[in-house]
């Protein structure tokens, strides 16, 4: 079943186009990621999804229901947790969460908000103001307001922005739990990439509005070819016939300015660590120190930010 | 039935608490200042003005400051949650549920009128100590102060979605719902005024809400009251249809 069908959605500002033409399927009880730097349309699309904002050209479907011609059935599946640290000053956690549940057309609901803020960490905070609440206790209201109705489509907008270590991980266990064991669909984007790489099935980079690269993340993982070998020499350099498997940045430093006897060199495999690591013996080279490391979504990330596609 | 929806009643719900909270600030100042209004007012004028035979100045003072308070009380609720709601972005938690366009305007508008009923009626226990009052035909009374308080808690929508700060909902509150509500007859009857100013009083429509409800006091006032009833339905239903329009269009709402 399809969670999120998003067709061609353009949407412009004035003169600036912060969507152009994007277009997503999202099935359901997928982990999905939403990756792109500030000002790639994330939000605006996300906006979008949730009906915030207005598409200019196209349509997105929720479960089938179109947000703007048949909002109600598309927003009961949906579930939003906003970028934006937002709240209502007049009231305690446990009304928010009512007044929220009674919004989504739910009443006598207070078990599972019992059980939302008892795997948020909340149940303490439940008659605390939410003025008294910290950022990242008002977070977790957030995200806990977005679960009120236990919607099939749960959409994060960067929901670990700014919070400590400890919310993070209640909050993934949550949120993968619900995904494992609910079949939920989450949508989340965020700017901690390593967080992507874990939670995610599959990714969708987002670059001045437009998707520029779409697929799972092993499939992305593997685009970027094997490791990066680093080596920081002792004394000696770099033999030329290595020097192409220097990587962009290392190049220049490798040529006159920068640190000089760190290189990273790109290897596709293992096996050709060691005929490296002779080559370097051979021209006298002593290294003093070395690290294998494995290509990670931020390599991919910023290679694709850099060149439009890999 | 949509408007009795548990969305409905929620929304209706948050809007009571919330002014409820702030019950200082929301019911009883209101209450004190029409007081002043009547203690200043009703000192000065008392035994010099006679506006309908028989009847006090302050008997006749103490009907339009309770509608008057009924009606800037109704416009304040819906107006201020909304300016409030928006500028904090906590509106977001009104705009991501299934809340029909319907539902949000019922129950903003809904507790606006128990807001300035709550208020008129404060206003009405207090003030009434002062004069001795009749009750001539108390079914237009509840009439006009529930219309009143529906049409200015739908201002208050509207204002309150137009509005993008705190300054520019004080200007339509101070150039607009302010003058209207003195000018429509709240310290004295139209017909102690000028030609030209009687004329021009007849296309306030808070002159009609005002003049409707002091019917129901004292069984006299400037025009029918079903004239008034009119003319006071219709404006409500202009302005209805310009609210839900609004939020249909999802105008400063939706982007």
């Amino acid at each position: 079943m399809t969670a999120i069908q998003i067709n061609s959605v353009e949407k412009s500002y004035k003169a600036f186009k912060a969507l152009k033409g994007v277009s997503l399927t999202i099935e359901q009880g997928e982990f999905f990621g939403l990756l792109g730097p500030n000002g790639a349309g994330k939000t605006t699309l996300i906006s979008t999804i949730a009906g915030l904002i207005r598409p200019d050209v196209g349509s997105v479907q929720i479960h089938g229901h179109d947000v703007v011609t048949d909002f109600r059935e598309a927003r009961k599946k949906l579930g939003v947790v906003p970028q934006e640290l937002v709240f209502d000053p007049f009231f305690t956690v446990r009304e928010t969460l009512r007044l929220q549940s009674g919004y989504f057309g739910i009443k006598n609901n207070d078990k599972w908000i019992d059980e939302v803020m008892e795997n948020l960490d909340l149940t303490n905070k439940a008659d605390v103001n939410m003025r008294a609440l910290s950022g990242g206790m008002k977070r977790r209201v957030l995200v806990a307001q977005a679960l009120v109705h236990k919607p099939p489509v749960i959409v994060l907008d960067e929901p670990t922005a700014g919070v400590d270590v400890e919310l993070r991980q209640t909050l993934w266990k949550f949120i993968s739990r619900l995904n494992r064991e609910g079949g939920h669909t989450v949508v989340l984007t965020t700017h901690y990439l390593e967080e992507a790489q874990a939670m995610c099935q599959r990714v969708a980079m987002l670059k001045s509005g437009q998707v520029v690269a779409l697929d799972t993340m092993s499939a992305l993982l593997r685009r970027v070819s094997g490791s990066q070998l680093i080596v920081h020499l002792k004394s000696g350099s770099l033999p030329d016939d290595l020097r192409h498997l220097v990587s962009h940045d290392e190049h220049r430093d490798s040529n006159g300015s920068g640190s000089g006897n760190k290189y990273s060199l790109r290897v596709n495999d293992y096996a050709e660590v060691e005929p490296i690591l002779a080559r370097l013996r051979e021209s006298g080279a002593v290294i003093d120190e070395m690290q294998l490391q494995q290509a990670d979504l931020e390599d991919i990330f910023i290679q694709i930010m850099e060149k439009g596609a890999l | 039935m949509s408007f009795v929806s548990v969305g409905f009643r929620t929304l209706f719900y948050k809007e009571m608490l919330r002014f409820w909270k702030v019950a200082t600030q929301t019911i009883a100042a209101p209450i004190l200042t029409a007081m002043l209004y009547l203690l200043i007012f009703g000192h000065v004028l008392e035994g010099r003005v006679e506006v309908y035979p028989g009847v006090s100045y302050t008997a006749f003072l103490v009907p339009g400051l309770v509608m008057m308070s009924v009606l800037q009380n109704a416009f304040a609720n819906a107006s201020s949650s909304l300016i409030q709601s928006k500028i904090t972005g906590n509106l977001v938690f009104i705009l991501l549920p299934p809340l029909s366009h319907w539902e949000i305007l019922l129950a903003y508008v809904a507790a606006s009128v128990v807001r300035g009923l709550a208020v008129g009626a404060g206003v009405f226990a207090i003030t009434a100590w002062f004069a001795h009052l009749s009750f001539a035909a108390p079914l237009w009374i509840i009439v006009f102060a529930i219309m009143g308080a529906a049409i200015l808690g739908t201002l208050g929508v509207i204002a309150g979605i137009w509005a993008d700060k705190f300054d520019q909902l004080a200007a339509f509150q101070n150039f607009l719902i302010m003058p209207a509500t003195f000018l429509a007859g709240v310290f004295y009857s139209i017909h102690s005024l000028p030609a030209f100013w009687q004329a021009v009083s007849h296309f306030n429509p808070f002159f009609y809400m005002i003049d409707g409800f002091r019917h129901g006091f004292f069984g006299q006032s400037d025009i029918s009251p079903w004239t008034s009833l009119a003319i006071v339905s219709a404006f409500f239903a202009v302005l209805a249809a310009v609210a839900i329009n609004l939020l249909r269009g999802g105008y400063k709402l939706r982007h």
